[in-house]
């Protein structure tokens, strides 16, 4: 299997990162390399087997529903990169 | 001073002999002196340090002091410290004064140790030889044309070079283990959920883990003793009783069982770190220890899956940061979705977009099942290679890593053969369990090898144990590079 230039496009969309004509070439040649790495994985029968997404089997704990967290809005704020009486300041989304 | 273990300078600062702030001292002067040649720290901040310092001194004074007080100690990038620039390596966080400080941050602050400064690091730890950071790449102590490893590399030469007493280093796939063995030093990543990962930035979550990494295994009992611990903030910290890490250290090594997995002594190892692994284990014999062959069929697989799993994590994970609530953001833009995928097509270096990409894909519609839940389930086959060999031994042995330290630039073009570089240490970030390196010798050019040691969950004091019997029997880990 290996990823074609449409493909690469697509990820570096969805992960929004932009990239030029130069940079998606480059990443496909690597992506195509590390996917012959992974590609060892195929051929592993895992039948029956259950996944296993962490090391410890544990449940979620539950903790009492009360306010921990202070108000620090100041604090956070000092390092976003825009912030005006106390709201982030993005682009306009809705016309 | 700068040879003292961590017990030796904690009883000269008890005693009087010097004072934290001199000390302190001491080790800003050789890290303004030494850190242009080798760039292991990317901050330092000698007035907050020195603050820190003298607060101790008055603990001292109140016969307040505990085992790590007034002792300076360096901290990888990644961890946010309150007041300190936190760049976790990377262009995106070039700016980042972190409003709050990281549950491992905390523990060394209340036992009144000292932040002497914040290392160098792969970007967001993606990386085995701190070749990605944004700050420029690290010097490996004992011969500066080669790399330290990675991704802690800032903090395995800052301790190599007697450029702190100790410090702390996170592993996802051998990050604290593979720069330890390749700087000489020791390193432990303890096993997952003993340390918390609070305000540690994250890379993959299910895989990292903190951890010491010093001059000994008495050091990095020590340290441990401070670091581990429940902390409710963290959803995977364990709730355990606390322990003594250094309870064990002086126990003797009679009847030990040591598994030598057959598949870690195969192809690929170099010659030279054949040969003092295997002299390591030979003076294990002399110490009491049984060997005994065993086998982790599924290891081999153990890249190919951590290559799946640890960038789905990844891409997930770095997507937070979008140049909206702290972080860099690209200067010109011409809306919303173009301000995301300009800052972060800058924000970010070639390893970290290359492994969001992977991330990316193997999450997307269509190749979930056969990436991602297939990685999945190897890993439980890997876990349970580990279960099986630990019915027949305590302790697993091994190379930390194929070769000794490379030169810079040898691998920077090719991820694939950078990543085949963590063969023997990935397979422990995915069962979860707890891994060491520790120093055993020298290998072609003079380089460090580093001998690993894979111990049963939750057996971290045991681990130090083996460690430190034969670091009293040997003296490999007390070298220190010549002409710093």
């Amino acid at each position: 299997m290996s990823l074609t230039p449409a493909d690469v496009e697509k990820v570096a969309r969805l992960a929004r990162l932009a990239m030029n004509d130069q940079e998606l070439q480059a990443a496909q040649t690597q992506l195509n390399n590390i996917f012959g790495l992974i590609a060892e994985m195929q051929a592993v029968d895992t039948t029956g087997v259950e996944p296993m997404s962490h090391s410890q089997d544990l449940a979620q704990r539950l903790r009492e529903d009360k306010v921990t967290e202070t108000n620090q809005r100041e604090a956070f704020q000092a390092v976003a990169p825009q912030v005006e009486q106390g709201l982030y300041l993005v682009p306009q989304v809705i016309e | 001073m700068i040879h003292s273990s961590l017990t030796q300078l904690g009883a000269a600062l008890r005693a009087k002999q010097f004072s934290s702030v001199e000390l302190t001292q001491s080790y800003l002067d050789r890290i303004a002196k030494l850190n242009p040649q080798l760039n292991a720290y990317i901050t330092v901040n000698p007035e907050m340090s020195l603050a820190q310092a003298r607060e101790a001194d008055a603990r001292i004074a109140a016969g307040k002091a505990e085992a790590l007080t007034g002792i300076p100690f360096a901290q990888k990038d990644i961890f946010c410290a309150k007041g300190w620039l936190t760049t976790c390596g990377s262009r995106m966080l070039h700016n980042f004064v972190s409003p709050y400080d990281a549950h491992v941050i905390e523990q060394f602050n209340k036992a009144g140790a000292i932040n002497l400064g914040k290392t160098n690091m792969d970007e967001f730890a993606m990386g085995s030889s701190n070749e990605t950071s944004h700050y420029g790449i690290v010097k490996n102590p004992w011969d500066t044309a080669r790399v330290p490893g990675g991704s802690s590399g800032g903090t395995a030469a800052a301790v190599a070079a007697r450029l702190c007493a100790a410090a702390t280093g996170t592993d996802t796939g051998g990050s604290i283990r593979q720069p330890a063995a390749l700087c000489g030093i020791s390193g432990l990543k303890p096993t997952y959920g003993v340390v918390s990962r609070y305000g540690m930035i994250a890379f993959a979550s299910s895989l990292d883990q903190a951890g010491p990494m010093a001059r000994s295994a008495e050091d990095l009992a020590l340290m441990m003793n401070v670091m581990a611990g429940f902390d409710e903030r963290d959803s995977t910290s364990l709730q355990r009783e606390k322990e003594d890490y250094a309870r064990d250290l002086n126990k003797p090594l009679t009847g030990l069982r040591i598994g030598l997995p057959k598949e870690f002594f195969a192809e690929g190892m170099g010659s030279d770190v054949a040969k003092a692994v295997e002299a390591a284990i030979a003076d294990y014999k002399k110490l009491g220890a049984t060997i005994v062959d065993i086998s982790l069929p599924n290891s081999k697989l153990s890249v190919p899956v951590y290559y799946v799993l640890a960038p789905a994590e990844a891409s997930s994970n770095l997507s937070r940061f979008d140049g909206v609530r702290y972080g860099y953001r690209a200067p010109e833009y011409s809306d919303l979705a173009d301000m995301y995928e300009k800052s972060r097509a800058q924000g970010f270096g070639a390893e970290v977009k290359r492994r969001i990409m992977i991330g990316t894909y193997v999450l997307s519609h269509g190749y979930y099942d056969a990436y991602y839940l297939q990685a999945q389930k190897i890993r439980r086959l890997i876990a349970q290679d580990f279960v099986e060999a630990y019915k027949q031994c305590d302790v697993i042995m091994g190379p930390t890593s194929p070769s000794t330290a490379f030169k810079l630039g040898e691998k920077g073009d090719d991820p694939v053969q950078m990543y085949l570089s963590d063969i023997y240490t990935i397979a422990v970030n995915l069962a979860g369990l707890p891994g060491m390196s520790i120093p055993c010798g020298f290998g072609d050019n003079n380089m460090p090898v580093g001998l690993q040691i894979i111990g049963n969950y939750f057996d971290e004091a045991r681990m130090l144990n083996v460690a430190h019997q034969y670091q009293l029997a040997t003296d490999w880990h007390s070298r220190a590079p010549q002409g710093l």
